[in-house]
């Protein structure tokens, strides 16, 4: 415990860090979606890693936290901050209700089910036009303050989104090393043997979903706030995907192989851009290439080549 | 309401349904053979309506000759992703093979975006526009090629699978692979034979379905993702369930375009499988099965 604790400050100490090395600019401006990728990936992990459940349907969650908060603090004027807890009981509470009958399936059916949950999200995002203004998006989100500090710049919205990602870090560390987390992956390897155990392993798997959802929205508000626009091309299908991705990238069931995983398939775009449109090659054959080559992602599979290459090297000198 | 109109969208959900059907049973076959939801699926339909627009004004050919060749290299394509993506795989977990097919889908929209650019195509109608008039409605002659096509696939899909050794071998392979290859299959043989297959009749149903709703670099998506919808009503047979869902799927789809809204058009099919899903998870037809641990 520890130990996790000790890892913990050492990564928060390099984020806040982080801001005095770039000295502001355009990466400050990666950086913040760095912060609010890394909590949406933590979300799924939370779900997809300990759980063992697939969601391909997080980016509507995602996108239905950034338009409540966008249409209740922008179209009737509410405090963002009070907007953006309602978003969030709302997102969860949604999640609660759906988690019943969509977590009775399994696999792929899961999967399909999930997905298409979040594309019925997404149509409804783009066809509700009064409300979230449809294809061509919701416009003069305000930004977040806290008195007369107004979180409208760079280094202020990366301070303010990655002290809620840290939040969001610690809480599930705690909640992995908790009963619950064990629980988790009980279920996760063996529902019945968790059953038989006396977890309640069909309400647990729809609170994970539920607090899933409520992390992603909270990430959805702080994206529209910070944004101050949205439009529904954001809350797509493939965003599901991508959150899908950094997970499985990453590691799954590792809290700091999401941060990896989001940081890299969020930088990886910016980068790529050099290559204008050969980018969504480069991303597929990468996407194929990591599965294929390192299966367990980036937290397992980044050591793994390293001890591999020392042993090979050490052959050689013996 | 009018009769004339009712009949007008049943009619043209009917086709699109047929094509949402020759995509599900795609589907099923690789499921059934190997487990894997292939969403790269969506991307073969892509090819077929892409390569063929590609024979027809690239290389000069006649349609008739454009459509066999665009076939044989979506075949190939097919062929060429499952010995470079899911052979070599060591350790498939479900979630890997589903993140590898969804990488191989990106990979393949991705160059038929560079090769063929981001525009929307047409290619002709096989025997000309001429309306046909049915009762109060009218169809047009692509309507019928794409039911006439569909049925003789579907026959020659039950054919394949209930009286030719290969076919039957597949099946063998879908209730329980281990025992398939204690018997002497060749279960990787099979699998890639599911695939030449479900990528063969995907891009069948892309070319057909071509002339009628245009075609372009990201078609495949969408249509891939409601030949999924299709194959979960049939509960993921390789046959009559599957068309019936697909057929089921687009005639929901038409009518719910045409009476309620065609923005919430798309919504339908998700909303149709989401209630499957949870009333009769095992497909409209199925049994209910008895789970193992």
């Amino acid at each position: 415990m520890h130990r996790d604790l000790l890892k913990f400050m050492l990564f928060a100490a390099m984020i806040l860090a982080a801001p005095l090395a770039f000295q502001g600019g355009y990466l400050m401006n990666v950086l913040v979606f760095v912060g609010i990728n890394t909590m949406l990936a933590i979300g799924l992990n939370l779900l997809l890693g300990y759980c063992g459940q697939i969601s391909l349907g997080h980016a509507g969650f995602f996108g239905l936290g950034a338009y409540l908060s966008g249409v209740l603090s922008t179209t009737y004027g509410w405090n963002p901050w009070q907007a953006m807890p309602l978003a969030a009981v709302v997102v969860g509470s949604l999640a609660f209700l759906i988690g019943f009958p969509i977590l009775k399936l399994k696999g792929h059916y899961l999967a399909m089910a999930t997905l298409g949950m979040g594309i019925i999200m997404y149509i409804v995002f783009n066809e509700t036009i009064d409300l979230t203004g449809g294809p061509s998006g919701l416009s003069g989100i305000p930004n977040l303050s806290i008195g007369s500090l107004d979180f409208d710049s760079d280094v202020s919205s990366y301070y303010l989104i990655w002290s809620f990602t840290l939040a969001t870090i610690l809480l599930t560390l705690n909640l992995a090393n908790s009963r619950v987390g064990r629980a988790l992956r009980a279920v996760h390897d063996s529902e019945v043997a968790a059953r038989v155990m006396g977890v309640n392993a069909r309400l647990l798997k729809v609170q994970i979903f539920a607090l899933s959802a409520v992390i992603s929205s909270l990430a959805g508000s702080l994206y529209a706030h910070t944004m101050t626009f949205i439009s529904p091309a954001s809350f797509g299908f493939n965003f599901s995907i991508e959150l899908l991705t950094m997970v499985v990238i990453g590691g799954l069931g590792s809290i700091y192989g999401s941060f990896l995983g989001a940081a890299l398939l969020t930088l990886l775009p910016e980068f790529l851009r050099a290559a204008q449109d050969y980018d969504i090659i480069i991303y597929g054959g990468l996407l194929m290439l990591m599965v294929m080559f390192m299966p367990g992602g980036l937290v397992r599979g980044v050591p793994d080549l390293f001890r591999r290459l020392l042993k090979k090297g050490g052959d050689r000198h013996a | 309401m009018q009769f004339d109109q009712l009949l007008q969208y049943t009619l043209s959900g009917l086709s699109t349904g047929a094509i949402y059907a020759l995509i599900g049973i795609g589907f099923s076959i690789i499921y059934n053979a190997t487990g894997i939801i292939n969403f790269a699926q969506g991307e073969f339909v892509m090819l077929g309506g892409m390569l063929t627009l590609f024979f027809l004004e690239t290389l000069k050919l006649p349609l008739w000759a454009a459509i066999p060749c665009a076939v044989a290299a979506s075949t190939a394509a097919g062929m060429l992703f499952e010995r470079l993506a899911i052979r070599p795989l060591r350790r498939p977990t479900p979630i890997n093979l589903v993140i590898i097919t969804i990488g191989g889908s990106i990979l393949i929209r991705g160059l038929a975006m560079l090769l063929w650019g981001k525009d929307t195509h047409s290619i002709p109608s096989f025997s000309g526009d001429d309306p046909i008039a049915v009762g109060g409605a009218t169809i047009l002659p692509q309507h019928l090629w794409i039911m006439g096509i569909t049925l003789l696939i579907v026959a020659a899909n039950k054919f394949y699978f209930y009286h030719t050794i290969s076919g039957k071998a597949m099946r063998a392979c879908s209730y329980n692979r281990r025992a398939a290859g204690l018997v002497g299959i060749d279960v990787r043989r099979m699998v890639l034979f599911s695939f030449i297959i479900s990528s063969a009749m995907g891009s069948v149903a892309g070319i057909i379905v071509a002339p009628l709703t245009m075609t372009a670099y990201d078609v495949g998506v969408m249509l891939g993702l409601k030949g999924f919808c299709a194959a979960i009503i049939g509960g993921m047979s390789s046959g009559g369930a599957t068309v019936v869902g697909g057929l089921l799927l687009g005639v929901l789809e038409s009518l719910g375009a045409g009476l309620i809204s065609s923005g919430y058009k798309d919504a339908i099919a998700f909303i149709v499988l989401l209630l499957i899903l949870f009333v009769r998870p095992q497909g409209l037809f199925g049994k209910a099965q008895s789970e193992r641990v």
